[in-house]
């Protein structure tokens, strides 16, 4: 029993990262009607916002202390963050620490900026293009990012700690009220999964209950009818799309303590994450959000030992077999709309 | 002429002179010449790749660009093809014939169970599917099928493999009956110094026929069928036509092509991994085909020799050569050319292909060939007035 | 005993009753047109002829045999034909390739591997599209692209890939719809010469009633989903059945 909660506890972290960027492909297919296959580099901008921040506050001016000496005598040099120096090594060091929550203020205006730029300068001339083209301009897109990320920060995975309040396990065994200890799960996995739950609900809120929202959902569902009202329906979505990349940048941000990232993390994230939205039902919501959880939790389950002993080799590949398997036998996915991408 | 019209013709011919003459044709430089050492391609390790990547990529077109299904997992079947391969090195001995004849069917037969699934749907999901099987057996071949792929050492020959036809004098690298792969004879002329070597004579042959093959599957009614799917699917099931046979044909001919150039490979290089079913390598091909041109004869040929010949000279520049192209200049110009272009170089490469793939896809839909048919009709139309014949160019 | 046989049709889309009991007989050999206001069900029917919808029961008999549950492409090749409402054909490929792919599908059937010899080879495909480009008098146009023809040629490249199979029945699903009048005259006049021509079973769907009179030999009208007459049209005009269910909805 503990172990099965364990897995369905070890799947939600992951599938609330799969669910944030189906979120985002889905709402920029949706309105935009573009198959965006840079989206998971939006998810890497997001993480490399974070290792950024990080380097930013870990600045720092070297100072020769002369209460130090080093083993020849001489004093030593020490480095000292500007963060530190103008605010006192206590919050200096607290702010250091807290550089990855930070950086979610500092993600959400970049990846607005970034979303905005990549719709206006590329998407925008491929709304009329063939669906063949359009992920053949964004994969393209996808490919230079990475190498650009590459070369400003080397393909080495990158280290980026939660703060160190969230570091260690919590206790939902005893929450549950079974044995103390019996399963214990990473603090800050719980936080990933809390604030992904919050991001979907606002997501979700927002395109309920303002108007905003209402003519972007109108959009997805009828977009000639909505422009015929005079709804200049162009800006909208390109402030959906900045939307969609902040989601997914925010995603990007958070994962970094539990995988450091690196140039590839997007196209990993990118390939899996269309599995999702395939699975879910191009074109629907709720599906990304549902298929997202579903398989990451599958994953998880797939690769206890158990299930692995059982069939070899199934952790690697069950994303990729559901979704086959989806595909064939429920063609619009688990709730997917009629007449989504079927010409 | 072969069954070709002339026009088809004259570019077989073309192909093949092409192919055959390369070890010259890819020396324009003195060898010891600084030119010679960054722009010469006519050396056997690179035109090896330029031959066997263009079947692949011919490969590739005979499914894009004749139906417009964009399959984005073309590489598993080359990787499969090479594992095949070396797995006849290992079991029989280092002749390449049964190796290649194997590669070819254990692809084929793996794109029948691919393509009967993944083209029950079209579109992007179909883009989709194969992504997932690409993806997959990637996977497969780093975890559970370790017996069969060796995992991330990579599969190759070792000397206690079995080899049952192997004799006492037989070579022991890869040979078309005796005839060693990677024994090549130099030539001297001059300043210059071509390489003529078997292996890449046997890839060249391959390309040859392959080239050849495709013209004749696109002139076909079976090309006609294709061509009108990728066009209008409703009146083509509407006119009687069964289109799914049509697809699933094209669809393993195309894999049959890629398990042929992973073959290839592996005869020239005795050696694979799952890296290359990896789902980057799937998106070079289609890199390729774009670049030269979807649903053009000759452009897969070419697509695959441009990105193969820029990578090897993109990775091969460095800064010091930079430095030195640019020592006319000024020194701050030539240092600041020398930043800019930096990343672009070396271990840049992806990002220029990229750069390139995204300028190509935005500016030049149709790829090299209908670029160069534009800027051909510019100047036809120029010199001559009557330009609006309205008839249709045919696919090239 | 017609050609085609309907019997007992029915089709419901959730809780709306799309046909209901439907029975239709089309004579060999006559250009039978079926009418109906917006809703009554026509496309449906349509629809279900040519097998891309599956009806909740009933038979649809053509020359003898079930065309239920058969895909599209064997119906075709069991001799019916259709023309789209927008004309569907192959616009990025030649008019000569649009007529010569139904020449294939005639000779060869569904499915034949044709991998290696070119098209040109075929000499009896090339004679048959000639002849029939000849005699929609398009011959001219063979080598334009298709996409790049007027509406009304479209409509007339259409007609000849179905014509060139020879179909013992050809269905039109409002074949004039959007045209100019000029267009529409020119879509009757190639129709009843089609008819003259050749021995071939036509059946109109059709909105049109300008059309429909001066083609059809016999005329059902659906309303609702369910068949309310099956008369000639002189018997048609002035019905009062007829009169009920199209009132408001065009001159009759």
């Amino acid at each position: 029993m503990d172990a099965f909660i364990l897995q369905i506890l070890n799947g939600l972290d992951k599938g609330s990262a799969y669910a944030l960027i189906a979120l985002g492909l889905t709402l920029i297919f949706g309105t935009l009607g573009v198959v965006n296959f840079a989206h998971g580099a939006l998810f890497m901008i997001g993480a490399f916002c974070a290792v950024t921040v990080q380097k930013l506050l870990g600045l720092s001016f070297d100072v020769i202390d002369p209460t130090q000496t080093d083993f020849l005598g001489n004093p030593l040099k020490v480095a000292i963050p500007y963060v530190e120096a103008w605010f006192g090594p206590a919050i200096g060091g607290a702010i250091q620490d807290w550089s990855v929550p930070l950086a979610i203020l500092v993600v959400i205006p970049v990846m607005f900026l970034v979303g905005w730029a990549m719709e206006r300068g590329l998407i925008k001339h491929f709304y009329n293009r063939p669906h063949a083209d359009q992920i053949l301009v964004t994969f393209g897109l996808a490919i230079v990012i990475g190498e650009i990320i590459k070369a400003f920060f080397g393909a080495n995975p990158i280290q980026t700690p939660a703060p160190e309040v969230f570091i260690g396990t919590v206790d939902v065994g005893a929450w549950l009220g079974m044995d103390p200890g019996s399963v214990a799960y990473p603090t800050w996995r719980m936080v990933y999964f809390f604030f992904s739950a919050i991001i979907i609900a606002a997501v979700f809120a927002f395109l309920q209950f303002t108007t905003f929202g209402m003519v972007v959902r109108a959009g997805m569902a009828d977009r000639e009818t909505v422009g015929l009202l005079g709804i200049d329906i162009d800006k909208r979505f390109t402030l959906m799309f900045g939307l969609a990349a902040a989601v997914a940048g925010m995603a990007g941000v958070m994962y970094t303590p539990i995988l450091s990232p690196h140039y590839n993390i997007g196209m990993d994230f990118l390939v899996l994450s269309f599995v999702v939205v395939v699975v879910g039902g191009m074109g629907s919501l709720p599906g990304a959000v549902l298929a997202g959880f579903l398989l990451g939790i599958l994953q998880s389950f797939a690769s206890m030992n158990e299930v692995k002993a059982l069939i070899p080799g199934i952790d690697q590949i069950i994303i990729y077999l559901v979704a086959i398997i989806i595909l064939l036998t429920r063609p619009r996915g688990l709730m997917g709309r009629k007449g989504v991408m079927e010409d | 002429m072969l069954g070709l019209n002339s026009r088809d013709f004259k570019l077989f011919i073309i192909v093949c002179i092409m192919a055959l003459a390369a070890p010259i044709l890819l020396n324009p430089f003195p060898t010891a010449s600084a030119m010679g050492e960054s722009f010469n391609a006519g050396y056997p390790a690179l035109m090896q790749r330029f031959v066997i990547f263009g079947i692949l990529v011919i490969g590739f077109n005979i499914l894009f660009g004749l139906t417009g299904y964009l399959s984005f997992g073309h590489a598993a079947f080359l990787g499969v093809g090479s594992y095949a391969a070396v797995w006849m090195f290992k079991l029989l001995s280092y002749n390449v014939v049964p190796a290649i004849i194997l590669s070819v069917i254990v692809a084929g037969l793996f794109s029948v169970v691919i393509g009967y699934v993944s083209l029950r749907r079209s579109g992007i999901y179909f883009s989709i599917l194969t992504l997932a099987f690409a993806q997959m057996s990637y996977q497969l071949a780093y975890s559970v099928f370790t017996p069969l792929t060796n995992g991330e050492t990579g599969l190759q020959v070792y000397n206690d493999d079995p080899q049952i036809l192997m004799g006492e004098n037989s070579p022991t690298v890869p040979h078309f009956f005796g005839l060693e792969m990677n024994a090549q004879s130099v030539v001297d002329v001059a300043g210059w110094s071509f390489t003529f070597q078997n292996g890449y004579y046997l890839s060249a042959v391959f390309l040859i026929l392959a080239f050849y093959l495709s013209i004749r599957i696109f002139r076909s009614p079976m090309g006609l069928m294709l061509r009108a799917i990728k066009s209008n699917q409703t009146r083509m099931s509407y006119t009687g036509i069964n289109t799914k046979p049509y697809m699933l044909a094209a669809f393993v001919i195309s894999g049959m092509y890629a398990g042929l150039a992973g073959g290839l490979l592996a005869a020239m290089d005795p050696l694979t991994g799952a890296e290359r079913m990896f789902w980057t390598a799937s998106g070079e091909i289609v890199v390729m085909a774009i670049l030269g041109g979807v649903g053009t004869l000759i452009g897969p040929v070419l697509g695959a020799g441009i990105i193969k010949y820029l990578e090897n000279i993109v990775s091969k520049i460095n800064d010091g050569i930079l430095h030195n192209w640019f020592a006319f200049m000024p020194d701050w110009l030539d240092n600041a050319l020398v930043t800019i272009i930096h990343p672009f170089i070396g271990k840049g490469w992806h990002l220029t292909l990229g750069l390139l793939f995204m300028a190509v896809v935005i500016f030049l839909p149709g790829g090299l060939v209908q670029g160069g048919q534009k800027l051909g009709g510019l100047f036809r139309r120029k010199k001559t007035d009557d330009a609006a014949d309205g008839a249709k160019t045919p696919a090239e | 005993m017609g050609i085609l046989e309907v019997k007992g049709i029915n089709k419901r889309f959730g809780g709306l009753q799309a046909l209901g009991d439907v029975n239709l007989s089309v004579a060999e050999n006559t250009v039978h047109a079926i009418i109906g206001p917006n809703g009554a069900g026509k496309s449906t029917l349509l629809n279900v002829l040519v097998g891309k919808l599956i009806p909740d029961s009933g038979s649809v008999m053509f020359d003898g045999q079930s065309v239920l549950g058969r895909a599209p492409h064997e119906i075709n090749q069991m001799g019916i034909s259709r023309v789209f409402q927008t004309p569907e054909i192959f616009s990025d490929l030649t008019v000569f390739e649009n007529v010569m792919i139904p020449c294939f599908a005639k000779r060869d059937g569904a499915f034949q591997m044709n991998a290696i010899g070119a098209v040109t080879g075929h000499g009896d495909i090339k004679d048959m599209a000639e002849a029939i480009l000849a005699d929609v008098n398009m011959l001219d146009k063979r080598q334009m692209t298709a996409s790049s023809m007027s509406r009304g040629d479209k409509r007339r490249l259409e007609m000849a890939m179905c014509l060139v199979q020879e179909p013992r029945l050809l269905l039109l699903d409002e074949p004039t719809a959007g045209m100019a009048r000029a267009d529409t005259n020119n879509t009757i006049d190639l129709l009843k010469e089609i008819k003259e021509k050749r021995d071939i079973t036509m059946a109109i769907i059709e909105h049109d009633m300008h059309v429909v009179f001066s083609l059809a030999e016999r005329i059902t009208v659906l309303a609702q989903g369910m068949p309310l007459v099956e008369e000639t049209p002189e018997n048609i005009k002035g019905h009062p059945k007829v009169r009920e269910a199209y009132l408001g909805e065009a001159q009759v």
